[in-house]
């Protein structure tokens, strides 16, 4: 997928200019925190289970290439076979060259936020091959060529009434002339429209939120069953995924599962848990052919070891951004890259490079709602902090706020002179805001005045000048 | 003990100050401000200046050497002293020591009242129905939350009316209400809505920066909410004009 993170303050004005994002936007905010609350008050354990989830994810990390290969073990005596695709492009072509090894025509995808990090919805029109979206979500933005703006409800920008209108635009050719506007509706619909496709699909593509080592099993979490269209029906089953995925015990999946809907949904767990695990044996009703698990990198491995290292234990629940301020005023697509909120602006300069993400990390107040909701308790604000140290030391932050800082830098460590200066500040801005008692527009900080009104301090002097009138 | 009076309360709201030494000193304290403070290095900071944020914090172990506790009227500067400094001088053991055995000894205020000095309540009077807005860094990384309520409580003449999302972030952020304007802008913009919707007429907080914040907003949407820091009601020093409101200095 093409970045926009470069231009990611005019990607804001864009967001907060369009009302129907603002209205979707407005009812996220409640809707998925409260719903979060809720879950995680039923449930007395839920912090202890966090901790645990944690610690699981951080022994995976640490034992990274042990449990790859054991997975990579076990899916080869199941008889299916597992590709190491270091960058995008790698993924790509394994996938492309997958399809076209078995002529395939159409892909019925299940949603994958790593497909959509290496582009390959796009890559496979290129090459002729038709993605079909089997998640509700994802096919519709597919009808209105967007990309997703949220990690587990790639459509929650639209409204109702714009997803009412496009099925409207795309459907009625097919003989589907009512307007929809309820979900169940909008999902029968879709399933109708599509089902005839879904069922003549070459490959099935998914993703997966965990992949088993002990097992050799990919596991993937729906709330609309489509994933199982995608991996029982095709004649072959991808199953695209990045490296940190990987954990060792089905038992572990189970604790990161009752984290994980809890966390995003509020649910004690998603309608449908799908556990793939190789092709079809002899004697099996169903189930695909050929079986592959197609693994990325893409900058991953680099992050191991280092500071950075906890990044990798996010389980992609959306709590993050669904309780992100920052994520609630202006939306996903405004990050300009696949993963928005609070954890795109730690992934994205890791995986696009820090030059063209310099926005995101800044783009925060630190106020630390989203450490406090992470399933896996990642220091989402301390990675952010990295990256601006980061770009602190390449000169990457704005000019004039490198001079402020110098400027402002200087006097705090002369605490002599810092006094004198804020003593005369104080008696300037005291007697210009005298009147009213607050300045409606002043010098340097037009940022602030703009919008708000900026207090003035009354007369008398700063408090160290009063304090030491006090006390002689 | 000593003040950690901030930068933001030294320089526009010096009231706060000294609502602190009032609430502190009637509490028994022997209340100290120990001239070489300045700030607390957050600009620094969450621009990722380190260097300059080292440089700084050791200016405040410096200046708080001795005390045996040091308070601010500020969340997000005792957060920073208690959750952040520790973690600057990983390469140096002997000011990390220093930095470590300032963290244990720092708090918020209304915290320090309540949790350390056991407090219950103040001698206060204050007419008007007020809401309270929970500080990012106090909130998160120090647990202020009832704190504040428990002695606003016992406030005469007071009453607290929650908004209905007190624990979301203003806006304010330091440096980024003016790196990011129109974000910050439309973060306030949603708090003023929910202040007013809760028909409180005063908004407090423990946190300077925020208060200005809200404040500037409220006014420039011409919203008749007056707003103090929570010190300044505690201390009975809540006829002071309200923030970004005229009216002198009674010292
Ligand atoms: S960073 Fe944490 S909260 Fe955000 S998506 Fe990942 S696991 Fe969820």
């Amino acid at each position: 997928m093409q970045s926009t993170a470069r231009s990611f303050k005019d990607n804001v004005d864009t967001a907060l200019a369009d009302p129907n994002l603002q209205d979707s936007l407005s009812k996220l905010k409640v809707g998925f925190s409260e719903r979060r609350r809720q879950a995680a008050e039923r449930l007395p354990e839920f912090e202890a289970l966090r901790d645990r989830a944690r610690d699981i994810k951080n022994h995976a990390l640490a034992n990274l290439d042990f449990y790859l290969e054991e997975f990579e073990r076990k899916v080869t005596a199941l008889g299916g076979h597992v590709h190491w695709a270091p960058t995008a492009d790698d993924a790509r072509r394994i996938i492309a060259d997958l399809c076209r090894s078995i002529g395939a025509r159409t892909v019925a995808k299940s949603k994958s936020m790593v497909a959509e990090e290496i582009g390959l919805n796009e890559h496979l029109e290129a090459l002729g091959i038709a993605p079909i979206e089997t998640d509700l979500g994802e096919y519709i933005i597919q009808l209105r060529h967007e990309p997703p703006s949220h990690i587990i409800a790639p459509a929650v920008h639209l409204t109702k009434d714009q997803v009412a209108d496009t099925f409207l635009e795309h459907h009625s050719k097919l003989g589907f002339t009512r307007r929809l506007t309820e979900r169940n509706d909008l999902v029968a619909e879709a399933r109708a429209v599509l089902r005839q496709k879904f069922l003549d699909a070459d490959v099935g593509l998914t993703g997966a939120n965990f992949l088993v080592a002990e097992t050799g099993s990919s596991m993937l979490v729906t709330n609309e069953g489509n994933a199982d269209l995608s991996n029982t029906l095709p004649r072959m089953h991808i199953v695209l995924a990045s490296i940190e995925k990987v954990i060792p015990t089905l038992e572990d999946a189970a604790v990161l599962l009752r984290v994980l809907a809890r966390s995003a949904t509020g649910q004690e767990s998603s309608a449908y848990t799908t556990l793939n695990t190789g092709p079809k044996r002899p004697g099996d009703l169903d189930g695909p052919e050929q079986y592959h698990v197609v693994i990325l990198d893409n900058g991953r491995s680099s992050v191991l070891g280092t500071e950075m290292q906890d990044m990798l234990r996010c389980i992609r629940c959306g709590a993050c951004m669904n309780h992100c301020p920052v994520y609630g005023a202006i939306g996903g697509h405004a990050y300009g890259w696949v993963y928005p909120g609070p954890i795109g602006a730690v992934l994205t300069p890791q995986l696009l490079g820090v030059e063209e993400a310099a926005n995101l990390p800044n783009a925060s107040t630190f106020c630390g709602r989203c450490e406090s909701v992470c399933p896996v308790r990642i220091p989402l604000p301390g990675l952010m902090r990295h990256w601006r140290e980061r770009e602190f030391e390449r000169h990457l932050t704005p000019k004039a706020i490198r001079q402020g800082l110098a400027l402002w830098g200087f006097m705090a460590r002369r605490p002599r002179l810092y006094r004198r200066m804020t003593a005369l500040a104080n008696r300037l801005l005291a007697l210009l805001g005298r009147a009213e008692g607050r300045y409606r527009t002043l010098p340097l900080a037009g940022g602030w005045t703009r919008f708000r009104d900026f207090p003035a301090p009354p007369a008398g002097g700063t408090f160290h000048a009063q304090w030491r009138r006090r006390k002689p | 003990m000593a003040l950690f009076v901030t930068c933001l309360v030294d320089l526009f709201r010096p009231s706060v100050g000294f609502a602190a030494v009032k609430l502190l000193e009637e509490a028994g304290c022997t209340v100290e401000v120990p001239p070489l403070q300045v700030c607390c290095g957050q600009p620094a900071y969450n621009s990722g200046d380190r260097a300059t944020t080292r440089a700084i914090a050791a200016q405040v172990v410096e200046a708080f050497d001795g005390y045996d506790a040091v308070v601010a009227p500020s969340g997000s500067c005792a957060g920073m002293l208690t959750h952040h400094y520790p973690s600057l001088f990983e390469d140096d053991p002997a000011m990390q020591a220093r930095a470590k055995n300032l963290a244990d000894r720092s708090h918020e205020l209304t915290s320090f009242l309540v949790d350390v000095l056991g407090m219950t309540k103040v001698a206060a009077r204050y007419d008007g129905v007020a809401t309270y807005h929970d500080s990012c860094s106090g909130l998160r990384e120090l647990g202020v939350k009832q704190q504040p309520r428990r002695l606003l409580a016992s406030v005469e003449g007071l009453e607290l009316r929650e908004m209905t999302s007190p624990e979301v972030c203003c806006g304010f952020g330091g440096t980024f209400c003016v790196k990011y304007p129109e974000i910050s802008n439309a973060m306030v913009g949603e708090k003023s809505a929910d202040i007013a919707a809760a028909g409180a007429d005063t908004l407090l907080a423990g946190d300077l920066g925020c208060l200005m914040n809200m404040a500037g907003k409220l006014q420039r949407e011409g919203r008749a909410v007056r707003v103090r820091h929570v010190a300044e009601v505690l201390a009975g020093l809540g006829d002071e004009a309200p923030i970004g409101e005229p009216g002198g200095s009674r010292r």
